[in-house]
């Protein structure tokens, strides 16, 4: 009997099944990976403790700090306190735990730390194929590489370490299929938020995502990221994209990859894993890539979002529309552009990654940012932080007179003391602008690396294809 | 997990959509180690001004909310960031069940685990909700159906593990557990 064709998501499920769902019980699905940080462990740590549980595969379990750590190197590497006490007690409970149950901790010194969703590719922890974990909505971020990856609570974290296991019922499909090229200036990031503008913030709720087409064939690995990153934006809890000769060869050689015979396996498993041809998914909708333009939000949700040279849209009669308007102080039916800023924010897991730099970097260099403007540009791990410097591109942020940080979460949830002020407005590359999302009272404007350097250089957002 | 058969409560209503986790408990709040407490941060920006004073007109802070247990509010509430610190405040604050269209993923899993019931209705019902703050709803999870003032019956999909553990007060990671010999032999095969 000829197998029924399946999707990636679909393969990549099967393989996980400890057992299948039935109409009384979710499915125990499989967890190969889990990540974990500080301020969604400690509970499920504590769980652990109380119940008199190890941790079942502290090989398959790594640990690392992000949300709530200082970024300024004196509290980093400098021996300064770090300055919210909260947050120092989360990092020494991280470090306690993870000695206490024998897991793998990329501490707050190591030069291997960064944004969770940074490091897992960057180490080559994530691979295709794999199922992915950590108590965190961005982890779809691991999709790029054609892993099945999801964020999930506290109580589910405490779930994985006990078990490695999670009981869940099977998602529904969704294909976004892109197609075409995009033009000069507009970037995955874009195209991230168009297609979210397309489903809404709650589009893909309970669905998973694969993005396909030539579009997104055609992406390099890190923009991949930037795109499945924010597929929970959409209310999908995971993005996926096939793997393919750009996973393998960004994979080829990372630390933690398999090599030599071990990595000639996985290959040859992983090229088993892309759709089969006529795979059926729940549903699909198509993106042409090539109307695509340079993309910011106006809102209070990333689905708030317009073409950069667009007016704000008018939705008379709907009061959720003019309370987020009244919140960012802005007017329906009036154009964005030239709204003045004050906070330029480079950073976060969607967008600061060394490609998202050297682009930013590319539109300071031999320019300053405008007077009375902050920017901070915070590096996603310390391997992009260093890998950036090797190039000298901290020298260009600070001459333009921007600030140069350690890598963490920091302004993109500001937990870390890293904060817009109240009023304020902030472009940032991340991926959230819910009101108070950086700050209380700040107002966030998201949009690629590229829009916010140009806007950082004018002090107003600013298409980045007029700055020349 | 305690055991969840029924609910009766008054509403409060809060009628806005796309209710971010953000906004259900701020991140400056997140640097807890524990669950206790959180109560108090509830919807903090929205509850209280800037100085620490709370808004009177927001729902919560009005006599009549005071003992609700049952929350109302506009579509896909909980989206955004996973944190499950949004259940733990609800509960904590004193509420057993939150009725809206449509919840985001991860919320529902979270409120779920921690015998936070999420009611999906229909727009019409959420509609008649919105616009009858306090209304007394008597909830049944075992038929699925809450009750209307006017005795109307409207039911509400759950789906059926998470309604054998809420009515049974099944422990999940206990359920886990004993699946050890199934996750041994996968390990083995896999
Ligand atoms: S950078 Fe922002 S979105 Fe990404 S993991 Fe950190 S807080 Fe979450």
């Amino acid at each position: 009997m000829a197998r029924t064709p399946q999707t990636l998501f679909e393969k990549v499920w099967q393989r996980h099944e400890v057992c299948a769902e039935s109409a009384a019980t979710p499915a125990v699905l499989y967890i190969d990976l889990h990540l974990v940080h500080e301020v969604t462990s400690p509970q499920a740590f504590a769980l652990l403790s109380k119940r008199g549980l190890p941790v079942r595969r502290p090989e398959r379990t790594l640990a690392t700090m992000d949300h709530s750590t200082p970024t300024t190197t004196a509290q980093v590497f400098g021996g300064a306190p770090i300055t919210i006490d909260a947050a120092a007690r989360q990092v020494r409970e991280l470090e306690e735990n993870c000695a206490r149950f024998g897991v793998e901790l990329l501490g707050l010194r190591h030069g291997q730390r960064g944004i969770v969703h940074v490091i897992g590719p960057e180490l080559g922890l994530t691979q295709p194929g794999k199922t992915i974990v950590c108590g965190d909505s961005h982890t779809s971020t691991h999709g790029a590489l054609g892993a099945l990856a999801f964020g999930i609570g506290s109580t589910e974290v405490a779930h994985v370490l006990a078990t490695q296991c999670l009981l869940q019922r099977k998602p529904r499909t969704l294909a976004v299929k892109v197609e075409g090229t995009l033009a000069a200036g507009v970037s995955a990031k874009d195209l991230i938020l168009a297609i979210i503008g397309r489903l809404g913030v709650s589009g893909g709720t309970g669905h998973v995502i694969e993005y396909r087409g030539d579009t997104i064939a055609a992406l390099g690995m890190e923009e991949r990221m930037t795109v499945c990153n924010m597929s929970i934006e959409a209310g999908a809890r995971a993005g996926m994209i096939a793997p393919d000769e750009t996973t393998f060869a960004y994979l080829r050689g990372r630390p933690r990859a398999p090599t030599a015979e071990a990595w000639e396996r996985a290959l040859e498993e992983w090229r088993q894993l892309p759709g089969d041809p006529g795979a059926r998914f729940d549903r699909e909708i198509d993106i042409e890539a090539g109307a695509v333009e340079p993309m910011i939000t106006y809102g209070t949700n990333p689905g708030m979002v317009m073409p950069i040279g667009g007016h704000i849209p008018q939705r008379p009669g709907d009061p959720a529309f003019a309370r987020a308007l009244e919140y960012m102080g802005l007017n329906a039916g009036e154009p964005i552009k030239d709204q003045p800023v004050n906070v330029v924010f480079i950073g976060s897991c969607t967008n600061a990654r060394l490609s998202d730099l050297r682009t930013a970097a590319a539109v300071l260099r031999g320019r300053r940012i405008a007077r009375g403007l902050t920017m901070l540009v915070v590096p996603g791990s310390q391997q992009v932080k260093r890998a950036a410097e090797a190039e000298g591109l901290d020298r260009v942020f600070l001459d333009a007179g921007a600030e140069w940080r350690e890598s963490g979460c920091s302004m993109c949830l500001g937990m870390n003391g890293d904060v817009v002020g109240r009023g304020q407005y902030a472009i940032s590359t991340s991926n959230r602008n819910f009101e108070g999302r950086q700050g209380a009272g700040a107002r966030t404007l998201l949009a690629s690396p590229l829009t916010a350097a140009a806007s950082a250089v004018r002090g107003r957002v600013t298409d980045p294809r007029e700055l020349t | 997990m305690e055991r969840f058969t029924t609910l009766t409560s008054r509403t409060v209503v809060l009628p806005a959509a796309n209710i971010d986790t953000d906004q259900i408990i701020p991140a400056r709040f997140l640097t807890t180690t524990t669950r206790a407490g959180l109560g108090k941060r509830l919807f903090a920006d929205w509850r209280y001004d800037e100085h620490g004073v709370p808004r009177a007109q927001f729902a919560l802070n009005q006599p009549a909310a005071a003992g609700c247990r049952i929350l109302v509010a506009g579509r896909n509430f909980g989206c955004g960031s996973s944190r499950e610190h949004a259940a733990w405040a609800l509960i904590d604050h004193g509420f057993r069940a939150v009725i809206s269209t449509e919840f985001a993923d991860i919320f529902a899993n979270n409120a779920l685990k921690n015998g936070l019931l999420p009611v999906i209705v229909e727009e019409a019902t959420a509609a008649w909700l919105i616009a009858h703050p306090g209304a007394a709803l008597a909830i049944d999870v075992a038929r699925r159906t809450f009750a209307l003032p006017d005795g109307t019956t409207v039911s509400f999909p759950l789906e059926a593990f998470a309604r054998h553990r809420l009515l049974e007060g099944v422990d999940e990671l206990g359920f886990l557990l004993a699946h050890a010999s199934q996750i041994d032999a996968y390990e083995r095969r896999a």
